[in-house]
């Protein structure tokens, strides 16, 4: 997994609740095989109109949201299925972090493996953020280290993450190698239980 | 010993391993798997040269590509590359694997519990929101993304916070021609699609108690849509009497000796939720969504609201976009929303009861002209059972489609879907945008409602039939 540490990028928001997993990544490109590619077909549905064109409507189609790596949306973010594919795909249309009041548990506990940066904001600092974000050239710096998301003109926010995460994404380490650590403790479970 | 809740004593008993500062090591005891969700996964081990810690406790089966007619003509190339991939890893890996020739196919959920994998006190996880149904048995199932189905795969162990709890007490009595599938959507419309992030639901009350195992099962499938990665429902005789005979069950003294243990899978006179509501049963009416969130909802003798009814305005903003998608106007009666097609499967509805509850309302009709219907048993047992019992005679004969097994229309990954702008009554668990295919119009709602919409051409109140059915 690749670390994550500090990051300074441009801000879109999506100023929806309840976005769930089969709008971040409709079923249709759920048949890949493999962890790649999904960045493509990210929001499909709504970021393409039916003749494949882009949806000038769709807020991340307007021009001053190009190249934003940080996303700003609604309550209960991520909810529904619990495709790891939901992101993958935004990860690989280049967002490092996603900010919102609330997430779905498993969405969240699935982009924590992937380097994507769930934060939860207190509401108030979600509406100020998607305000900003409106413009075309706002940029927030999230410190993982710090816990705490900034832009350059006073706003401030910190956030909570589980110090085990926290710790598996500022190394990259990979869990599974990890755990094996406690294979003795597995084992003796088992032996326990049979 | 301190009073313990359920789902605090299924935890206990499953801690590998427990530190200050992080989350339990959880010993899972049954992890299901189906072609969607594994292949990365599976791919990820091969490339550390790493192995399936348990095959006897994995078991697959591919139901979201499988196509429900002429299902060994697979004409989707990267579909069938997803059912190649599973048959591949499951072969090198020394996973079972119930695959299209197995008389035990099925949605994973379904076959999880008819098959007897699923049991009381049992972790189970798969790479799939609704493995919440297997709570139906008193077991701690959650669903789990790729990366996890990795770690269950390589250690059979996963880290997790000890989640909180909350009891959903369903007190007083469900009238005729109200489902199981009625109390969930009330559920759900009452309390909010997030209400259960972060607990673990445990069902409870005079309602729940009276339940079949299937009904059950259809509760616990939808705690996802509240937010709640698992709910759960204590096991009792009812538990029992499904559980004995079943294939992977124990057998014999074994058996009985399991029960014993079961028995004292209870929460605990005193035990402490940190959360409880409370729903009154005698006050649920037959339910429909008429939005894009299953919270979205009226009973049929309601109408679909005007956006300016909501509280927030994050919920109003939601209202509006919701209606414009479903093509709804304000105010009008729930029983005046004309239905094009309707849908009787998924992991939620698709069992033998179901089919039971929807055929009575069919049995004698015919399905009303423009609308097209589907049946799609949850799994080749159901639809073996349903074709002995005549069940299936009654739905061909009223004119629908009766259909193999597979998730089918619940996401139309196969080539089920519904065209953009139609409506369906669908008994499925998600009436998102374009869930049925893009611009597909869902309306949530038990079997038995949608029998009827199939037969009326719209939404009608099935107590009304029930009446007439009884006398
Ligand atoms: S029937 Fe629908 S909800 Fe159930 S597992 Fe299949 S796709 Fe998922």
């Amino acid at each position: 997994m690749e670390p994550f540490i500090i990051h300074k990028g441009k801000v879109a928001g999506l100023d929806r609740a309840n976005v769930d997993t089969d709008q971040i990544i409709p079923k249709q490109f759920l048949k890949r095989i493999e962890r790649t590619g999904f960045g493509q077909f990210l929001f499909y549905d709504w970021r393409y109109l039916p003749d494949g064109t882009p949806n000038p409507h769709f807020e991340l189609n307007r021009p001053e949201n190009e190249g934003a790596t940080i996303l700003v949306a609604n309550e209960n973010f991520g909810c529904g299925s619990s495709r790891e594919h939901a992101p993958w795909a935004l990860a690989d249309y280049g967002f490092r972090a996603v900010i919102a009041p609330s997430f779905a548990d498993i969405f969240y506990n699935n982009c924590l493996k992937n380097s994507l940066l769930p934060i939860k904001l207190p509401k108030e600092d979600v509406v100020y953020l998607l305000k900003q974000a409106e413009r075309p050239d706002y940029e927030l710096t999230i410190s993982l280290e710090q816990q705490v998301v900034f832009d350059d003109e006073g706003f401030t926010s910190a956030f909570d993450i589980d110090p085990y995460r926290k710790q598996l994404l500022l190394k990259g380490w990979d869990e599974i190698d990890l755990t094996f650590v406690y294979e003795p403790y597995i084992i003796a479970y088992e032996k326990a239980r049979s | 010993m301190a009073p313990k809740t359920i789902i605090e004593k299924i935890w206990d008993e499953h801690v590998v391993y427990r530190e200050d500062g992080k989350p339990d090591l959880l010993y899972i005891d049954l992890h299901l798997v189906h072609e969607v969700t594994s292949p990365q996964a599976f791919e990820g081990l091969r490339q550390k040269g790493r192995k399936v810690r348990r095959p006897d406790l994995t078991f697959a089966t591919m139901d979201h590509n499988v196509p429900t007619v002429n299902r060994f003509v697979i004409e989707d190339e990267v579909a069938r590359n997803q059912m190649t991939a599973l048959e591949r890893n499951c072969h090198e890996f020394g996973v079972p694997l119930a695959d299209l020739n197995s008389p035990e196919q099925g949605i994973v959920h379904v076959i999880g519990p008819e098959l007897g994998l699923t049991q009381p006190g049992k972790t189970i996880v798969c790479g799939d929101s609704h493995t919440s149904t297997h709570g139906a048995f008193g077991a701690l199932a959650f669903g789990i993304g790729t990366s996890e189905v990795e770690h269950v795969l390589a250690t059979q162990t996963l880290w997790q916070h000890r989640p909180k709890t909350m009891q959903v007490n369903v007190t007083g009595a469900l009238a005729p021609g109200v489902s199981a599938k009625d109390v969930i959507l009330a559920i759900i419309g009452k309390f909010g699609v997030d209400f259960g992030t972060g607990y673990v639901l445990e069902f409870t009350g005079d309602v729940i108690r009276r339940l079949s195992m299937e009904e059950r099962m259809t509760i616990c499938n939808m705690s996802i849509e509240a937010g709640a990665r698992a709910g759960l429902i204590a096991p009792d005789d009812v538990t029992f009497a499904y559980l004995r005979g079943r294939k992977y069950a124990p057998k014999g003294e074994a058996f009985e000796q399991a029960v014993e243990k079961w028995k004292q899978l209870c929460t605990d006179e005193g035990a402490v939720y940190d959360r409880v509501v409370h729903i009154d049963g005698n006050e649920i009416a037959p339910t429909v969504t008429w939005g894009t969130t299953p919270a979205m909802s009226s009973p049929i003798d309601g109408t679909v609201p005007h956006p300016e009814e909501f509280a927030t305005e994050t919920e109003r903003k939601a209202a509006q976009l919701a209606l414009q998608y479903m093509g709804l106007k304000p105010g009008i009666k729930m029983t005046d929303i004309a239905i094009q097609h309707v849908f009787i499967g998924s992991c939620t509805n698709s069992r033998i009861s179901d089919l039971r509850e929807a055929a009575r309302i069919v049995k004698g009709k015919k399905v009303a002209p423009g609308v097209r219907a589907l049946v799609v048993p949850g799994s080749q047992q159901v639809k073996k059972q349903a074709e002995e019992e005549g069940i299936a005679q009654i739905f061909i004969d009223a004119g629908f489609e009766w259909r193999d097994s597979g998730c089918s229309m619940c996401l139309g990954m196969n080539p089920d879907t519904v065209p953009a702008g139609e409506h369906c009554a669908s008994t499925s668990n998600r009436n998102f945008e374009g869930r049925q295919g893009k611009g597909a119009r869902t309306h949530l709602v038990s079997p038995a409602m949608a029998a009827a919409a199939a037969i009326y051409g719209h939404f009608v109140d099935v107590r009304t039939l029930y009446k007439e059915a009884v006398r």
